[in-house]
């Protein structure tokens, strides 16, 4: 173990891993502190399973460095490291008992003897009794549990989670999720999970680093990352959002100004990412409100008028469509409190949103996602 | 106790699927069975009892004069100490045939399975290709390899790994390379085709877990792939063991197996009784290394 500080830092500089003419990772550089819970959040193919294989010996980079107290691992085997891994689909060992299988690990170090401290693991696994079972005579959850201790018992600086609750049902995902952060806050280990899961990566990590062909898009608190997205793409990827397309009209005092499709919208200046050019205004669905017409709209809100195309009732909340254009459609959660009133298709409806909890995100040009609500009407207006 | 004990297990009770309606179908599966059955019954089960009478017939009949059942046990202790260096002989060559299989044929395989790419196929057509040649054309062609005045022997010669009147036709060492050679692919198959299975996340996972490269091949890749390998080696052993072609191509009557001497026995000495008893002798010694084996080596597979 590296004796400098930070002592268990694990830090990734300029890390790339070309497949011949495809760059999964590209020049990824990032600083993950020794004993936090990190995610890598994104789309099957976006480059965290690759990343997680560099860091693990199971991919070499093509170039950069893996950096664990300071000293750079990116070379080493896999088996020099100590850094160990929960696999996809756990990867246990089918010829061995769940013994044997927590056991591995120790018996390839010459550690002995193994029998306390698997039967200590697997008490705290919730395995007792399962010593002598074959991996195909486990439940997922019990699989899980499983590769866990596997992993675990060896202390590893890091630990590696490549999407470990993908297999599990919903409701046994949930509880893993809270398992995990108790045993990652309880043992003090870096956790570096990889998902493609937001609402896992938001539940479990402390910091979120959100993946998109090979780079980070953006890294921070899940929180922070939900409320001020950096990016269209983290936008809709972390959550749904509504977007609309606009061009910055110019500012005053402390906000910036839009315009959408002739309709001038604010944003304060703390939420815009651009401050010029083209823009996309972006909304949370349920930071969205209805009311039933524009004087109910609270003074400093923002609103636009539409029709409710449909209404989905989805228990915790009703989630609307309004279309308040030709093509556009807002997408809005309205908590299910028993304090509003129902909206059914075809009800005329006016939503509204406090600027402090719209964002602005540049565009390109030419940039329209096919996905984002475009205005091209002009139904809405600042009201201040 | 941690709050994993009170997970709800996944593995439930598992609802049974509809009763077949009872007779419509309970005869299929005889009737799949029965041209099989019917096949090994005419032509296995009842030569194979009419070679275990024929074990038993008084020894001093002939083809000519005919053979009476005499109930002869006396034939086996014979036909046993008339050509036990044969039968030593022949599970020594098949032996040795096998440890050399096992050494060209697993790496073989590995590679075919885990590191051939897009190569793999045509590996395997090669691995296979011999096949496609009669059995006796291909020992004739070792005949010719390994014959006094060929390059190979020469070469040896040459470097003195053979004196200079050194031969390797006609000893023990050709028996044991043609059978090597005529049973390679009965090993490398079943061996590829366990080895392709192999998960190979269980190998990095092995890695993973402090195992260096012959670790893992030790503690994962050998154990997974023991069903192969037993099958392997006894798809090669079986037939080795009772091979005479071999002997009778590439040695001498000094190199002669047992599969030679019942050859003799049945088709030029005409002893029937004493075919039949070494040919029992010789199924039954096999059987005992089979489940000798089996029990040491399949325990624990699954």
């Amino acid at each position: 173990m590296a004796r400098d500080v930070p002592a268990g830092d694990l830090c990734l500089a300029d890390l790339t891993k070309t497949f011949g003419a495809f760059t999964a990772v590209d020049g990824l550089s990032l600083t993950i502190g020794q004993g936090s819970f990190f995610a890598l959040l994104g789309a099957s193919g976006c480059g965290k399973t690759t990343t997680l294989r560099m860091i693990a010996g199971l991919e070499e980079p093509t170039s950069g460095q893996v950096l664990l107290g300071g000293r750079d691992i990116a070379r080493l085997r896999p088996h020099k490291r100590p850094v160990n891994t929960v696999f996809q689909s756990y990867a246990l060992f089918p010829h061995l008992d769940v013994f044997e299988n927590v056991a591995f690990g120790l018996r390839r170090r010459g550690i002995r003897p193994v029998d306390g401290q698997v039967r200590q693991m697997l008490t705290l696994m919730g395995l007792d009794g399962y010593e002598r079972r074959r991996p195909a005579q486990l439940s997922g959850g019990e699989q899980q549990r499983v590769a866990l201790a596997r992993a675990l018992i060896n202390h590893p600086q890091v630990l590696l989670l490549d999407e470990p609750l993908g297999a599990l049902d919903l409701k046994l995902r949930r509880r893993m999720q809270i398992e995990l952060k108790r045993i990652q806050t309880g043992a003090g280990i870096t956790f570096l999970h990889v998902t493609h899961d937001q609402e896992e990566a938001m539940t479990m990590a402390d910091t979120v680093a959100v993946m998109n062909a090979g780079r980070v898009e953006q890294l921070g608190a899940p929180a922070e990352i939900y409320e001020f997205p950096a990016t269209a793409f983290v936008a809709n990827f972390l959550g749904q959002s509504n977007l609309i397309a606009g061009v910055v009209a110019g500012g005053n005092g402390g906000d910036v100004l839009i315009t959408a499709h002739g309709v001038r919208f604010s944003v304060p200046s703390a939420r815009a990412r651009a401050d010029r050019g083209p823009v996309y205004l972006g909304v949370r669905p349920e930071k969205l409100h209805l009311v039933d017409s524009v004087d109910q709209v609270p003074a400093g809100s923002q609103y636009l008028t539409g029709t409710i195309t449909d209404a989905s009732y989805v228990g915790v909340s009703t989630q609307y469509l309004l279309r308040a254009g030709c093509d556009t459609e807002l997408s809005v959660f309205v908590a299910n409190s028993g304090t509003q009133r129902r909206y059914g298709p075809g009800d005329r409806a006016v939503a509204y949103w406090n600027p402090q909890h719209a964002f602005l995100l540049g565009r390109r040009a030419d940039e329209d996602e096919p996905s984002t609500p475009v205005l091209d009407e002009p139904v809405g207006a600042a009201r201040d | 106790m941690s709050a994993f004990a009170q997970l709800p297990g996944v593995a439930g009770q598992s609802t049974s699927p509809p009763a077949a309606r009872p007779g419509r179908y309970r005869l299929l599966p005889y009737l799949l069975l029965l041209p099989g059955v019917a096949w090994l019954f005419l032509f296995f089960a009842l030569p194979l009892a009419q070679l275990a009478a024929a074990s038993l017939y008084d020894p001093n009949g002939s083809l000519s004069t005919g053979y009476t059942m005499t109930w002869a046990f006396g034939n086996y202790p014979a036909a046993l100490q008339a050509y036990w260096p044969q039968f030593g002989r022949s599970f020594r060559y098949a032996g040795t045939a096998l440890v050399l299989a096992l050494l060209m044929g697993y790496p073989l395989a590995y590679v075919i399975a885990c590191k051939a790419g897009r190569w793999r196929n045509l590996l395997l057509v090669c691995v296979v290709a011999p096949m496609f040649t009669s059995f006796l054309v291909r020992t004739l062609a070792w005949k010719t390899i390994l014959s006094d005045h060929g390059w190979l022997v020469g070469l040896l010669r040459d470097v003195h790994l053979l004196g200079p009147d050194g031969r390797l036709l006609a000893t023990p060492v050709a028996v044991v390379l043609g059978l090597t050679y005529n049973f390679l692919p009965f090993l490398v198959l079943p061996l590829y085709a366990s080895l392709e299975r192999l998960d190979h996340r269980l190998v990095e996972a092995s890695r993973d877990l402090y195992a260096s490269r012959w670790q893992t091949f030790r503690r994962v890749t050998l154990p997974l792939s023991r069903p192969g390998l037993i099958a392997g080696t006894l798809l090669f052993f079986i037939p080795a063991t009772g091979d005479y072609i071999n002997a009778e191509l590439l040695g001498t009557p000094n190199e002669y197996m047992i599969g030679n001497v019942i050859d003799s026995a049945f088709l030029v000495r005409l002893d029937y009784p004493q075919g039949a008893a070494l040919s029992f002798l010789l199924i039954s010694a096999i059987l005992a290394v089979v489940f000798g084996y089996l029990r040491r080596a399949g325990e624990d597979v699954r």
